[in-house]
């Protein structure tokens, strides 16, 4: 690592705004509208029916493959529909429930300690458990895979190094006791011998939490790591590479290299699992100068964001943009009418005062002011060329498939040219080309099959007619 | 409520290439004014023609391509491409030298590639190469530096005045004009004089020839500005010195009657101009920081080769247009080890 720069960004964190005040809770939504994609990228098979009666905690949709995770009631009341509408990830398949007000639950506590690891890990799966980073990537696959893998260190991801954002700092200090049990649940259910819980040195507060209530539980098993309040100091792969000196290998995932990366949020969820709540709310921090006051919120998945707006006092003067995360990576929403998923980290409510506008385009010099950023030391300006060649081996030559999507490269070109997006975009492409070519080979594969089935029976058949022949001819004779 | 969307990120640093381009040219200004003192006007009336002709071609360039001309115009590097160029250039050439150069840097240097960003060659070394190659003699007729001669600076801007509108005669230049530092080596040695006559009998001063290391030191100044604002990285400069340097020491140490030292090669020609400003220019260069070492310690080699076993007293030109021609190759050897790839 001796030639490794430092990568990455200083950035403004803007987190003070919203991490002061204790973590308020969003009023419940009359209408909660459940995404069947909760932010993975696929859409869970939903379970009920417009009409059923559903409580608090019962599975309305469920996982049908790894990438998928189950989705469970936040409100009790009647399924109104199943209809597609506009989610903070783009438009998709929503249950709608009309709140009744009852709160009526449906809880079943785990016996956890006593638990076998592998019932743990379906048990958590069944639950709807899934990254609480942003990406919302089902937790199960992940936690099996680790199993398949005897991975022994769980990494908890308390970084948090995109600008605005700070649910997890704030759910940190102000529940640290279940981020310790989750991990410790976690542990269980990996098989993990060992846990570090990383945090980024500019927040004080939330490792001092961390670490009272790891000393509480008197769990020698879990350290806490202090790592660097740079951006994006959390992505997966680097924060593991940072915490642990493992680089994952490309093509691989972390369990392969014996390790597994939760966010604390999923940890503080898994506590929650056991104590017999699925996973139907998270925490949201709703930010920026375009909402009156700014703050960290428990929100049941499925409240409209307008409410979370309105429950931080309402838009102030017209803002400029609304962000599903943060200014780096984040997605700016067309309309408030969307619901909260488990992949919303951070409403980012913004003015013209907090973002800043992209200057004009110009064409690439090549200064590589990108590449002296980039976390995954990426060529951006050489990326750039593939992309606009079109051509597949100079993308896969400089990594495309590598661009964690950050956004560093975007920040610094003195070009103003949307590298993340184009990159994003290429990556888009090469996928459909990538499933063209399985298609095609697969339809080649099968004719070249169908061929020889035919070549076959028409030989065995020409056999049959043969011996029927010399038979006949035998008897003739 | 509706709200306008766009991509993230949604957060800049808010730098630009036309303040990129700003800052190469304010830093180019130590090496005009020390030109200007020591050689008088000329480069002034050189400028006064090459900016307005960069900004004419580049213009009409963007007409005939069916391009919009004003963010061609704004971005400042045909700026650039003509101030390096008049810089280059003696400040007793005629207007048309000065004028075709710059047509043909950014005409055929730059536009028939695709303007900014997309020409292999640096277009102001194609302009100064065509000028080279073309008026041998005009290009070589530098003046003699203002504390070595008997003249002054009055007389030098009527010099610079009647050269520039092509009214000196061959007698005119013979009077003006005297043999630079790497002239007068290149012509001593191949008279079978050694060093210390040759920097007896033309004037040389501490560090190289008494002109032309004031400028080189100019060039050193402006060169760290552009490190210290981090306009340029350390990469191509430092290696491109280091590979004119070393053939140097390596071969004065051999035989110092026949081979300058390391220092004077520095301080001689378009050495720091090249290394901080020319052989920089990201979008000819190799672009990865072991690509940039390889670049510029090619630059620096080439430049030495040219001017000890080459026809011209100076090679940094040529040595620019010669590696730009590998960079896309040592581009596509020294690709950075992606995070999580095999070392």
């Amino acid at each position: 690592m001796a030639h490794n720069r430092p990568r990455g960004l200083e950035l403004p964190a803007h987190k003070a705004v919203a991490s002061t005040a204790p973590i308020g809770t969003a009023p419940a939504p009359s209408v909660a509208a459940l995404a069947l994609d909760q932010g993975s990228g696929r859409a869970a098979r939903a379970v009920v029916a417009p009409g059923d009666r559903v409580r608090v905690g019962t599975r309305i949709a469920v996982a049908t493959d790894p990438s998928t995770t189950s989705v469970h009631a936040p409100v009790a009341g009647r399924v109104l529909a199943i209809e597609t509408r506009p989610t903070p990830s783009g438009d998709g398949p929503c249950i709608l429930i009309e709140n009744d007000g009852s709160d009526e639950r449906e809880a079943a506590p785990l016996a956890w300690p006593g638990l076998e690891p592998a019932a743990l890990v379906a048990a958590l799966g069944d639950a709807g458990m899934a990254g609480y980073g942003g990406a919302a990537f089902p937790a199960a696959p992940k936690l099996a895979a680790a199993r398949r893998h005897a991975a022994r260190h769980l990494v908890l991801n308390g970084a948090e190094c995109e600008p605005w954002i700070c649910c997890d700092d704030a759910l940190m200090r102000a529940r640290a006791h279940d981020v310790v049990l989750g991990a410790q649940v976690l542990m269980h259910a990996m098989g993990a011998e060992r846990c570090t819980v990383a945090i980024q040195d500019d927040k004080p507060e939330a490792t001092a939490a961390v670490q009272a209530a790891v000393e509480a539980a008197a769990d020698a098993r879990i350290a806490i790591a202090a790592v660097s309040a740079c951006y994006p100091a959390g992505a997966e792969r680097l924060l593991l590479e940072a915490v642990t000196g493992i680089e994952v290998p490309h093509g691989t995932w972390p369990s392969t290299s014996g390790l597994l990366c939760q966010n604390v949020g999923t940890a503080a969820a898994a506590a929650g699992v056991v104590r017999g709540e699925p996973v139907t709310s998270r925490v949201v921090t709703v930010t920026g100068s375009g909402v009156a006051r700014p703050g960290n919120l428990y929100a049941r998945l499925g409240t409209p964001v307008s409410t979370l707006v309105e429950a931080c006092g309402g838009y102030t003067d017209r803002p400029l943009r609304l962000i599903a995360g943060g200014s780096m990576m984040g997605r700016a929403l067309a309309t408030d009418e969307v619901p909260v998923t488990l992949a919303l980290n951070c409403l980012l409510v913004a003015t013209a005062g907090d973002l800043v506008e992209r200057g004009t385009e110009y064409a690439c010099i090549r200064c590589g002011d990108c590449a002296d950023v980039c976390p995954t030391r990426l060529l951006p300006q050489q990326l750039l060329r593939g992309v606009v060649a079109n051509d597949p081996d100079v993308l896969e030559r400089h990594g495309l498939t590598d661009c964690i999507e950050c956004g560093c490269c975007d920040y610094v070109c003195p070009s103003a040219i949307p590298l993340t997006a184009r990159f994003r975009a290429a990556r888009a492409e090469a996928r459909v080309r990538e499933s063209a070519r399985w298609r095609a080979d697969d339809l080649r594969d099968r004719y070249a099959r169908h061929g020889q089935r035919l070549e076959a029976a028409s030989e065995a058949e020409r056999r049959a007619f043969e011996n029927a022949r010399d038979r006949a001819r035998g008897q003739g004779g | 409520m509706r709200f306008a969307t766009s991509p993230a990120p949604f957060v800049y640093a808010g730098c630009s290439v036309p303040r990129v381009m700003f800052q190469v040219l304010l830093a180019l200004a130590p090496v005009a004014a020390v030109q200007v003192a020591l050689y008088g006007p000329g480069l002034l009336l050189q400028l006064a023609i090459a900016l307005p002709t960069a900004l004419a071609c580049e213009a009409l360039a963007m007409r005939l391509r069916g391009r919009e001309a004003r963010v061609a115009l704004g971005d400042g590097s045909v700026l650039v491409t003509a101030a390096l160029l008049a810089l280059s250039v003696t400040p007793l050439a005629p207007w048309w030298l000065t004028f075709a150069g710059v047509a043909v840097a950014v005409l055929l240097g730059k536009h028939v590639y695709g303007g900014l960003g997309h020409n292999p060659f640096n277009p102001a070394m194609v302009g100064y190469a065509a000028m080279l190659v073309s008026f041998p003699l005009a290009m070589s007729r530098w003046p003699v530096p203002l504390d070595a001669a008997n003249t002054d600076w009055p007389s030098l801007a009527i010099h610079s005045w009647h050269a520039f509108l092509g009214m000196a005669s061959p007698a005119d230049f013979d009077a003006w004009t005297g043999a630079t530092a790497l002239d007068a080596l290149r012509s001593g040695l191949a008279q079978r004089y050694t060093m210390e006559e040759i920097a007896t009998r033309s004037g040389l001063g501490p560090l190289a020839g008494a002109g032309s290391q004031w400028v080189n030191l100019a060039a050193l100044a402006g060169g760290a500005c552009l490190l210290l604002r981090g306009v340029v990285r350390w990469h191509i400069p430092a290696s491109m010195l280091a590979g004119l340097a070393l053939p140097a020491a390596v071969m004065h140490a051999l035989d110092p009657g026949a081979y300058p030292g390391p220092v004077f090669e520095c301080f001689s020609g378009a050495a720091m101009l090249g290394a901080f400003f020319i052989a920089t220019d990201p979008v000819t260069a190799a672009t990865s920081d072991r690509g940039r070492l390889a670049y510029g310690a090619g630059i620096g080699f080439l430049t030495w080769v040219i001017r000890h076993c080459g026809g011209y007293p100076d090679g940094v030109a040529f040595a620019v247009l010669t590696m730009n021609l590998a960079a896309p190759l040592i581009d596509r050897w020294t690709i950075p080890r992606i995070h999580g790839h095999p070392r």
